[in-house]
This record gives structure tokens, sequence and C-alpha cells, in this order.
């Protein structure tokens, strides 16, 4: 009896997770070359030239790219190093 | 070849610039840390704690190149948001700046002062003649091309630039334009950049 009183009680105050990861968005902008946003994709998040240079030409050619994901905590801090890369970048849940 | 970055052996780059190219890019990084201002240490308090606890700011820049050099990390720059899906961004960006502004900036700030280091370095040897190859070590290699590309980004939004056609446009400006010099000094940054980029590649 008291293990599943402890059980209802820990469901009412569960808060709901909804298990949705989040997105590190970079965002076109004329100013920066496109050698250096490889470049950055390739030193950051290690990504092969291939794979930096496809998200490059993404961000240049749709005007954006997602280019990691995970918890919120850590797209903030994928957003937080594209900003000192002077990349304009944003994060959110990943509503498809 | 002037203006552009050559790879050294064994890693680092150099260049070859001339007096009035080591005060343009002296001029410009000077402006940058102006903007970019002092630390929370610098401003008060002999507490050595007291900048490893300072909060930044929780409202986006005034000025247009500090807005684009540390943008709103929440809200979809395409999107038309609900009232409250947009209070909602505007708390979170708040949040955002408050606990990574202060770092960003000293991040910025110490590039820029490395770009002016390195600059007083070879203008001394440069001292009365037409010149003097910069040497920079890999770190101040990367460090430089943080630096190039914000001092880009300050020009670029100085000149308003917002889209590939307004570069277009830039492109061709009359002698005459007030902007031109900027122009000029923006287009020569850009090879700069880019030559050292391609030394830097992994």
């Amino acid at each position: 009896m008291e293990i599943e009183k402890t059980e209802s009680a820990e469901e009412v105050f569960a808060v709901p997770e909804p298990d949705v990861p989040w997105v590190t968005i970079v965002h076109n902008d004329p100013v920066n070359l496109m050698s250096y946003v490889t470049y950055v994709f390739q030193t950051y998040f290690g990504y092969s030239k291939d794979k930096a240079t496809k998200l490059m030409m993404d961000v240049h050619h749709k005007g954006r790219a997602v280019v990691s994901s995970g918890s919120r905590e850590e797209m903030e801090r994928d957003v937080q190093a594209m900003h000192g890369y002077g990349l304009w970048a944003t994060l959110q849940q990943d509503r498809k | 070849m002037p203006g552009q970055f050559e790879p050294l052996p064994g890693g680092g780059a150099a260049v070859a610039l001339d007096d009035v190219e080591i005060s343009i890019i002296r001029s410009l990084a000077v402006q940058l840390l102006e903007l970019i201002g002092p630390g929370p240490a610098e401003d008060a308090s002999d507490d050595p704690l007291a900048e490893l606890f300072a909060e930044g700011p929780s409202e986006p820049p005034s000025d247009p190149v500090l807005r684009r050099l540390f943008p709103d990390a929440y809200g979809d720059p395409e999107g038309t948001p609900q009232a409250r899906e947009a209070e909602e961004q505007r708390a979170h960006s708040a949040e955002f700046r408050r606990y990574t502004e202060n770092d960003l900036r000293a991040g910025k700030r110490e590039s820029a002062l490395a770009v002016i280091r390195a600059l007083d370095a070879v203008a001394a040897q440069s001292a009365g003649g037409g010149g003097a190859v910069l040497k920079l070590s890999a770190e101040e290699s990367r460090q430089w091309l943080g630096a190039l590309n914000d001092l880009r980004l300050a020009i670029g939004a100085r000149l308003e630039i917002a889209d590939e056609d307004d570069t277009d446009l830039l492109y061709r400006l009359p002698d005459e334009d007030p902007r031109k010099p900027m122009v000029m000094a923006y287009l020569w940054l850009g090879g700069l950049q880019e030559s050292l980029v391609v030394t830097l590649m992994p």
C-alpha cells in the first residue's frame, strides 16, 4: 500500500518532459565567408570536410541549417560557441 | 603576394603588410575594442570574484554592430510567433545573455587585443621602412581569424549589408560615395581572412 501511494504521488508531481530534442540552427548572413563557415563546422563540431561543406551550402542556399541536436544545455553551449565565432545561431525545440 | 597570408612550415602563417595596412587594421581593431567595452571587473570593485559572478546584460545591445556580434539565442528570425511564444523567447534570450555575454565579450576583446599587440610588434620592425612581414603562430592565427571576422561583421553592420544583393551594390559604388573607403577596407579584409582560413583548414 505504501509503495503504491508513493508512486502515485510521484506521478502527480512529475514534470511532463516531452522527449523532443533541441537543435542548434545557423542562419545565413552575407558577411561570413563560405570557407570560414566550413572551417568553423569542421573545427568546433569535428565534422568531416564533406559534412561541413554540405551544412555550409544549406545555410547559404536554404537560409539555415540544423548543425547539431541534443539537450537544451548542450545546444546553449553550441549556440554560445557559434556566437563566439561570429556565426548567427539560435536554438529551439525540434518540433517537426 | 601582398595582402595574402601564406602558411608557415610547422604551423602558423605570415603576411607582408605596409605601414598603411598596419595602421588601418590597428585603427579598426581599436574601434572594435572600444565598442565592446571593458569587462565588469574594470568597472569597480577590488573583489577578484566579482568578475566571475558578475551577470551580463539581459537586454540586446542598442548598437547594430553589437547586436550582430551578440544576437538573441532564442527566436526564429523568419517566424511570426504568437504573443505568448514571443514573450517566452525574449525571456529565454535574456537569461542566455546574462550568463554568456560577458564571456563572449571577453573572448572578442582578447582576439582584438592579440591583433593590436602583433601589429605593434611588426610596426616596430617596420619603423621608417616600407613595411614588414607579420608572422603568426597557429594560436595567434586562430585569434586573428576570429578578429578579422568580427571586424568584417562590424563593418558589414555599419554598411547595413543585410543580404547578398547589398554586397553586389557595394561593389559598384562610385568613387565619390562616402562609404567607398569603408567598402574597400571590407573587401580587403575579406581577402585577408580568406587567405588565413586556408592556412588553418584541418
